[in-house]
């Protein structure tokens, strides 16, 4: 059980108020504002950047906590990062008063602001340069919300720290940066010069984390002193040691690699505000000889390795993922930074990874129940069924943690992708589903792609209905199309051209980074910028892919099976009749929208009729984004996942041919349309796996389950059973919902929104529209009783 | 060869061993009084009213229940869950309605699923004449079966046939050591009287190699069915029984050695 410390500093982290910190920004603007700045190659400006930061910036450490290390001045105070995004005086107003996902802005922070850092950055920041260049296609592709631009407010990031991080100190890199000066020293590379100024930086960035940690170490030592209980005096003294050796050298205790990895953690997302911030990676893997090594020297005990991990989880928790405006809020619409902690999978001979910490952290996973870090399992044929039911048990507890992966697909796609088998059994997931190699890839996701939006354009021939702006291809009036056929090629036409809007828009992007806003910090991080000489940003890292990912591919199955089946097939309607109803917004079609929703084949029913065209928009899609090549000398890949992208691009899209209405949510991730899928959950599997999952980065499937479902050990032994079905098809990922009352009231209301919800009844279980009216009140009774 | 079933429940977890698929044969000689599937007793496909709500909205469409199958369409049907079955170690389950009453085009899919290492149940009241029992048994790796009241009075009172033959198919089925789980539907006031619970016990300590019985609350699940199908509802305003009173039948029949499951 939790003790009372870690009672109290998690307390603390879930009551701390979200507010915008000023502090970094004031540093930042400072610093570029200094002479030395402008004497200096852009590299070493930024690590010098990074310098000033953490020489200044405000120490914290929190009463009782035994990992330190805060990015603000105070938990959840958040920085901002005017050299990628600059806040208005208009978005500080809103960030403060918006009604979810807030950050409070106090008079003093808005004033500083108003003096101090819009002057010195507006039209300087890298969205401003950005927006300045792109083309007029572009901007009206995002305008119209055909696609969203993941660099436009937070840097190039999700990656991973890999193995190699885990056990060497700064120090043994300030050694691998000299021998990698030397060698391109003797080169004749006309980029010879460039490399060695990166190579500077990141020496820079190596002395200055190790500076920050000795700062921690003063601190410590000075509470030290203050300290009355002899208890935490020598946890204080002991903390300090630790802050004067990691990271400079490499952790050789369980405690001195977690506060190890918090500092270069820090450091990430303290150079710049990386898209999914940064994350441990196989936790369980580089814990565990540590763990070990202690248990049997007699130096650790299992209830101080549990405590330390839990101090651990706390920090993640305080830092809250940067403020996102406008269209960023509206597709990651979270306080979560997406930190996913990788559990399980296999070592990388290839063997059973599952260990004693891998339990462990899962016993931490359900007694913290916190929203982050967030946490996976990576589930592989060679698992026991153990663990994985362990999972389970946790998930039935309803807050979707952890999230279950199949470590054998992950490795599949990444050796496709053509890494080496070793490089990709030390990968995962991170972020929501996205695959990567851990340590050694630089996997940038650059923006989701509305694939309904690209059939609307289609439908009207060129013209976004929803502003009447021309923005795509004129392939046909909708009436000329005699098959479905055409109209799917009129449909590959437009995708086609906006994902080519898409990659050239980010070679701007990506140029733009590469030049202005090299991250040498990171690039210490990440194998092989060092040997390399070039940025993480730059394309230094041993792997480079840019992601594009596609949503709502539930949405755009059932769009075109809608049309085949009752224009072509069937010919219960004409093209034209079928487009007057959706600018009706079903207005005086209520039979016909009966019709569409309820009479018409659906993907997720395992009913190839629906699933053929989930193929194919697949294949499209893939086919015009896969391998392209990126300014990084990478290639682009696909992956399909929303976040909350689905709601956003609903809400730019006009009624569709299933049924939708106006601006309403699009599918999740690969998951059936809310409501479509009828004959549970084998079958929504079996759909889903049609789609080869090997080829992408990632899918996103969410299947629900009431709580009750989960009541029994042989209920759970069956889930796990069902997961590995899904695996054995190469599934990606998968995860239970596990539905709340409050949701099971909504269903009662809106039956069709839910016709796929399974709720254990008493002793067999059924689907819950099927229920008689008192049944389900009692059911929603039983759950919020099971909610308590 | 058709047949003609009722419905189909993919990723059914209460009938039988893993992951199962459970197909429901229309027809049944029995009229339980609690019976789950009202539209399961008659043979033929009959019509109802489906109702679908949208904004508030009903919409009626007149749907039948009941559909004649072949074969061969049914058994590309159960196929298609193969992986499922081969992860859990499931397999398909025939209910009903009784599977017996069309035990031919039983007997056809059970011998494709024998041919395709496909595990099968027969979830059954057991009321069918010996020879069907004796044919089936050849072809099926599980029964499900049901006991419901000792009494022959009873029986025939509250599921319209006698229970003789049922319990001689039982024994049958136990002298030949099928592999058989028994059913208890445990529906308050009929088959939970001490009585009857007795004498099932009794019953069961004669039998020589069945030890595992499956006990099923009673819920009112069916009452829309009911309702749907215009179908007099004998059970309506009859209460459930507690986790706790299913836990104590539980003890009871785990203190005669059997293994007891709730809710199959």
């Amino acid at each position: 059980m939790m003790n009372a410390r870690i009672k109290k500093l998690r307390n603390d982290s879930l009551t701390a108020i979200n507010t915008l910190s000023p502090e970094r920004a004031v540093l930042v603007t400072r610093f570029y504002q200094s002479e030395l700045a402008q004497k200096v190659s852009v590299p070493v400006k930024r690590a010098l950047t990074f310098k000033y930061i953490l020489e200044n910036k405000k120490i914290c450490i929190n009463d009782g906590e035994l990992i330190v290390g805060e990015r603000g001045p105070a938990p959840k105070a958040t920085p901002t990062y005017p050299e990628v995004s600059l806040h208005s005086l208009h978005d500080l107003e809103v960030l403060h008063t918006r009604p979810k996902v807030w950050f409070r802005v106090d008079d003093e922070t808005k004033r500083i602001y108003e003096r101090v850092i819009i002057p010195f950055w507006k039209g300087n920041s890298q969205r401003d340069k950005m927006f300045a260049l792109l083309p007029d296609e572009w901007k009206a592709a995002y305008e119209a919300g055909v696609f969203t631009e993941f660099q436009e407010q937070r840097a190039p990031g999700h990656t991973v720290a890999g193995k190699k991080i885990f056990h060497k100190g700064m120090f043994d890199l300030k050694k691998e940066i000299r021998e990698s000066m030397e060698k391109h020293q003797l080169s004749a590379d006309p980029e010879k010069e460039n490399k060695i100024e990166e190579l500077k930086a990141m020496d820079i960035a190596a002395d200055t984390i190790i500076n920050f940690a000795n700062r921690h170490a003063e601190a410590l030592e000075k509470l030290a002193q203050e300290e009355t209980d002899s208890v935490r005096k020598a946890e204080l003294r002991e903390m300090a040691r630790i802050c004067r050796k990691v990271p400079a050298h490499a952790p050789e205790t369980f405690h001195e690699m977690l506060q190890h990895y918090w500092f270069i953690h820090l450091g990430v997302i303290t150079e710049v505000n990386p898209w999914d911030s940064f994350n441990p990676g196989r936790l369980d893997q580089h814990l565990y000889p540590l763990y070990k090594k202690e248990r049997e020297a007699g130096t650790l005990t299992k209830e101080s390795a549990i405590e330390l991990l839990q101090s651990f989880w706390v920090k993640f928790n305080n830092h809250p993922a940067p403020p996102k405006m406008g269209v960023t809020a509206m597709e990651s619409n979270t306080y979560t930074d997406f930190s996913l902690i990788n559990l399980g999978g296999l070592k990388e001979d290839g063997t059973d990874a599952v260990n004693e910490i891998t339990y462990i952290l899962l016993d931490v996973i359900e007694e913290m129940r916190i929203l982050q870090p967030s946490s996976m399992v990576q589930l592989s044929r060679k698992n026991p069924d153990q663990f994985i039911e362990r999972a389970i048990k946790i998930t039935r507890t309803g807050f979707g943690q952890p999230s279950i992966f199949n470590a054998d697909a992950i490795i599949k796609e990444l050796v496709r992708q053509g890494k080496d088998i070793i490089d990709a059994r030390n990968g995962g997931a991170s972020g929501c589903v996205e695959t990567g190699a851990f340590g050694t890839e630089s996997y940038i996701l650059t923006g989701y792609f509305n694939l309904n939006k690209i059939l609307e354009i289609t439908l009207y021939n060129g013209v976004d209905p929803v502003t009447g702006k021309e923005i795509g291809l004129k392939t046909g009036s909708p009436g000329s199309f005699q098959s479905i056929e055409e109209l799917l090629d009129a449909y590959k036409k437009q995708l086609n051209y906006f994902a080519d809007i898409k990659l050239k828009g980010n070679v701007v992007i990506e140029k733009l980074y590469a030049e202005d806003l090299p991250v040498p910090f990171l690039s210490l991080i990440i194998e092989d910028c060092i040997s390399n000489g070039v940025d993480y940003n730059a394309g230094g890292a041993r792997y480079n892919t840019s992601y594009v990912q596609g949503v709502g591919l539930g949405s755009i199955t059932d769009n075109i099976t809608s049309i085949q089946y009752n224009v072509f097939d069937q010919k219960k309607i004409s093209m034209d009749q079928l487009l007057k109803a959706i600018d009706a917004d079903f207005e005086g079609y209520s039979q016909l929208r009966h019709d569409l929703i309820y009479e018409t084949p659906k993907y997720g029913n395992d009913d190839d009729y629906a699933d053929r065209y989930a193929v194919d928009v697949f294949e499209l899609f893939y086919n015009a984004i896969n391998g392209k090549p990126t300014y990084r000398g990478g290639v682009f890949r696909i992956n399909l996942l929303p976040t909350t992208c689905h709601v956003y691009f609903g809400s730019v899209l006009k009624a569709t041919p299933d049924g939708r209405k106006a601006f309403e949510p699009l599918s999740e991730g690969i998951s059936p349309v809310q409501g479509a899928d009828k004959k549970g959950p084998t079958a929504v599997l079996k759909s889903a796996a049609k789609i080869d999952h090997i080829k992408t980065g990632g899918t996103l499937l969410n299947q629900k389950f009431s709580p009750s479902f989960f009541k029994d050990d042989q209920s759970i032994t069956k889930l796990s059973q069902l997961v590995r079905s899904y695996f054995r098809m190469n599934g990606h990922h998968i995860q239970f919902n596990v539905v709340s009352a409050k949701t099971l009231r909504d269903a009662q209301k809106h039956p069709e929104k839910y016709t796929d919800l399974i709720v254990r009844v008493a002793g067999y279980s059924d689907y819950f529209n099927d229920l008689g009216e008192d049944l389900q009140n009692e059911i929603i009774r039983r759950t919020e009783h099971e909610e308590i | 060869m058709e047949g003609i079933i009722f419905d189909i429940k993919h990723f059914a977890v209460h009938d039988g061993p893993g992951i199962r698929q459970t197909i429901f044969l229309k027809g049944c000689p029995l009229s339980c009084w609690w019976c789950h599937n009202p539209e399961s007793q008659d043979p033929k496909p009959e019509k109802f009213i489906r109702i679908h709500k949208l904004d508030g909205q009903e919409y009626k469409k007149e749907e039948t229940a009941g559909y004649q199958i072949s074969v061969g369409e049914l058994f590309t049907i159960i196929q298609g869950d193969q992986i499922f079955y081969e992860e859990s170690g499931g397999g398909v389950t025939f209910s009903g309605g009784e599977p017996l009453m069309q035990y031919e085009f039983l007997a056809e899919m059970l011998k494709l699923c024998k041919m395709n290492h496909i595990h099968t149940c027969i979830d059954t009241t057991g009321y069918a004449s010996l020879k069907i029992i004796e044919k089936i048994a050849l072809l099926a790796d599980c029964f499900l079966f049901d006991l419901k009241l000792m009494n022959h009075k009873s029986h025939q009172k509250y599921t319209g046939v006698p229970v003789e033959r049922i319990l001689n198919n039982l024994r049958w089925l136990d002298n030949n050591q099928a592999n058989v789980v028994l059913r208890f539907p445990v529906i308050p006031g009929i088959t939970d009287t001490t009585k009857n619970i007795g004498e099932i016990k009794s019953f069961i300590q004669t039998l020589q190699n069945i030890h595992q019985i499956d006990l099923l609350p009673y819920h009112d699940v069916a009452n829309g069915k009911y309702e749907r199908f215009h179908k007099e509802n004998k059970m309506k305003g009859t209460r459930p029984l507690s986790d706790r009173e299913m836990l104590n039948l539980k003890l009871e029949f785990e203190a005669i050695g059997l293994k007891v499951g709730i809710g199959g």
